[in-house]
């Protein structure tokens, strides 16, 4: 069971009825559970719509895209029917918030997606979880059949005039799919392929009907937001960075965790108050800040506050909420070719600059750090990777392409240490104390 | 007059699951979206997906055999080969290998005897070395079938595994 952690620091509102029992429906009732959802059926989409957009909150899959203004593209009338599709997907390596979302709070999942139907006037929504997530789909499943035995599912839910169905829907492990319209290949039963687009899924998506499709994160935080109101949702957040966000810290600090904490929170402060700093007293060497296809930034970097637009700024992006640190003992080329290695063995093989992009750079990497490198490999990475950017249908290419690149930039002294058949300088350090311990 | 219920077809799959399927491929707005599900229940009570399960599948949602296998060849959790009763898989991704992920992995090659998809001579262990599972901010994790176990050190994974043999009666 993973542990939950707890600072003062933080503002829990997803994770708020986190280890108190929620998947239970009367306790998540008690807990001022599916208020949000009866108020909503009350008072209407446009309400809804309205408040999601003053609220700022923003896709907490990665795109960081508002999600009141998502819900607003979807065209009223439509001769197909409309679906809400939850990912839940969670493959981002560094990316574990979905996981607990589903584990403590699944009802909080149903009621964002009933709420979500409602404001685009569809009748059926999906969850879909990724295959390796079966104790969690189980709760779903539970959590899907309690809410209709209340009627808060299916015909006439909360005693209105208003049908919606749920679906809880496993995949069987793919990255990949975690991209939106591989999504929705996936539930339509096919290979994990992005579609081409436009069209955009909030006009042609799942069986050809209008779509939305929001992350896990996202849809779990919906209910908050009616809750509180979108006005005070929004203060807690910085600037165009509405409330707060699951930040899954991870790799070298004190303190791993899932901590919930405000959008715009110091990276910095993240990592030495809250993870509690570097395990062993040791030098942070770089962060990962959003999951592993996200930029990585240098200790002097990371006076930053933790939202989309300040990371873009510093040239990384906040992505999934993975902050993965790293301290001294890692090899930045080792670490670059694991990262590879991943993109490598998720990419769909659709578009060729990702298939044939990832497998040179994996092999070449490998040789590299296998201490067969030549002075030429190093531009020809970057030039590689350089090659793959915006040249494919869904950003799998760009995710495997910007780390690398990144870690090319930043840390090319240690890719020039490797040449000449010199051994890795931190292998002989891993041989003489085990971290299993 | 009597209505007759329909044929029932011939199963390969218990009562229970062949009732589940019958449910899942009238669920959704597209018989074809039961899929992946059906293929995974499959192999979860068959210990892989076998041509059998393919056939009968693709019959159930209407397909060819060939369409089927064309999406099952996509998905890593599908496999068409049978594995150990207890499967065990390591994450060496990125934050499970600063945590000591591939060390574990190959802690467990040395603790089993087997490599990277193999199986244990008596059927009960076999080991693969995956990519993210979700348990980064609890790392190293390792999932034995569908169970997690997270937080793990070389004498945890031995506890870990000894304790899978003993429910195997080994």
């Amino acid at each position: 069971m993973p542990t939950l952690v707890s600072h003062p620091e933080e503002v829990k509102i997803v994770s708020s009825r986190f280890g108190k029992g929620a998947t239970d429906i009367e306790r998540y009732i008690e807990l001022d559970g599916y208020q949000a959802a009866r108020t909503a059926v009350e008072k209407g989409a446009d309400w809804v719509i309205a408040e999601m957009k003053t609220s700022g909150l923003r896709g907490r899959g990665g795109a960081g895209f508002p999600t009141g203004m998502k819900w607003s593209f979807v065209p009223k009338q439509s001769e197909k029917p409309k679906y809400v599709l939850v990912n839940g997907d969670e493959s981002e390596p560094g990316t574990c918030k979905d996981h607990l979302i589903f584990l403590h709070d699944p009802h909080t999942v149903i009621e964002g997606t009933i709420i979500a139907g409602l404001a685009i006037g569809a009748k059926m929504g999906f969850i879909y979880l990724r295959g390796e997530y079966r104790y969690l789909l189980e709760i779903m499943e539970k959590a899907i059949a309690d809410a209709y035995a209340k009627g808060f599912l299916g015909k006439g839910i909360f005693g209105s005039q208003i049908d919606f169905d749920i679906i809880s829907h496993t995949g069987a492990g793919a990255y990949e799919v975690g991209e939106e319209s591989a999504l929705m290949e996936s539930l339509e039963g096919k290979r994990g392929i992005p579609r081409i687009k436009p069209p955009f899924p909030a006009v042609v998506g799942l069986y050809g009907g209008p779509t939305v499709i929001n992350n896990a994160e996202t849809i779990a935080t919906v209910p908050h937001v009616l809750r509180m109101g979108g006005e005070a949702y929004a203060k807690i957040g910085s600037e165009r960075n509405g409330g707060t966000r699951l930040f899954c810290l991870s790799g070298h600090v004190e303190r791993p965790g899932v901590y919930e904490l405000p959008m715009g929170y110091n990276l910095k402060k993240m990592i030495y108050e809250i993870g509690g700093g570097i395990r062993g007293g040791r030098q942070l060497k770089a962060v990962v800040p959003g999951g592993s296809s996200t930029p990585v930034l240098l200790p002097n970097e990371i006076d930053i506050g933790m939202d989309f637009d300040q990371v873009g700024k510093a040239g990384s992006m906040l992505g999934s909420g993975g902050v993965v640190v790293l301290d001294e003992t890692v090899c930045m080329v080792e670490f670059a070719l694991r990262t590879i290695k991943f993109y490598q063995h998720e990419s769909c093989g659709w578009c060729i600059p990702c298939r044939e992009g990832t497998d040179w750079l994996k092999k070449t990497l490998t040789r590299f750090h296998a201490g067969a490198g030549v002075a030429k490999d190093i531009d020809n990475i970057r030039y590689l990777a350089e090659n793959m950017l915006g040249r494919t249908f869904c950003p799998l290419g760009d995710a495997a392409a910007m780390p690398t690149i990144a870690f090319v930039k930043k840390f090319r002294q240690e890719f020039e240490d490797h040449l000449n058949g010199k051994p890795c300088a931190y292998a002989k350090q891993k041989m003489q104390e085990s971290v299993l311990v | 007059m009597t209505t007759e219920a329909p044929m029932k077809a011939p199963t390969i799959f218990s009562s229970e699951l062949a009732a589940r399927f019958d449910k899942l491929v009238a669920l959704y707005p597209a018989r074809r979206s039961a899929l992946i599900p059906m293929l995974l229940y499959a192999q979860d009570e068959q210990g892989y997906v076998t041509d059998a399960a393919i056939e009968e599948i693709a019959r159930r949602i209407g397909i060819t055999p060939l369409d089927v296998r064309n999406v099952l060849s996509y998905y890593s959790l599908l496999r068409t080969k049978p594995v150990g009763k207890y499967h065990v898989q390591v994450c060496t991704n990125i934050s499970c290998m600063l945590r000591g992920g591939q060390e574990l992995f190959e802690h467990c090659k040395e603790h089993l005897g087997i490599g990277h998809k193999e199986t244990t001579p008596d059927g009960v262990f076999s080991l693969e070395e995956v990519e993210c599972i979700g348990a980064c901010s609890w790392a190293p994790a390792v999932q034995v079938n569908y169970d997690f176990h997270d937080n793990l050190t070389a004498d945890a994974m031995d506890a870990v595994l000894d304790q899978y043999r003993k429910q195997a009666g080994k």
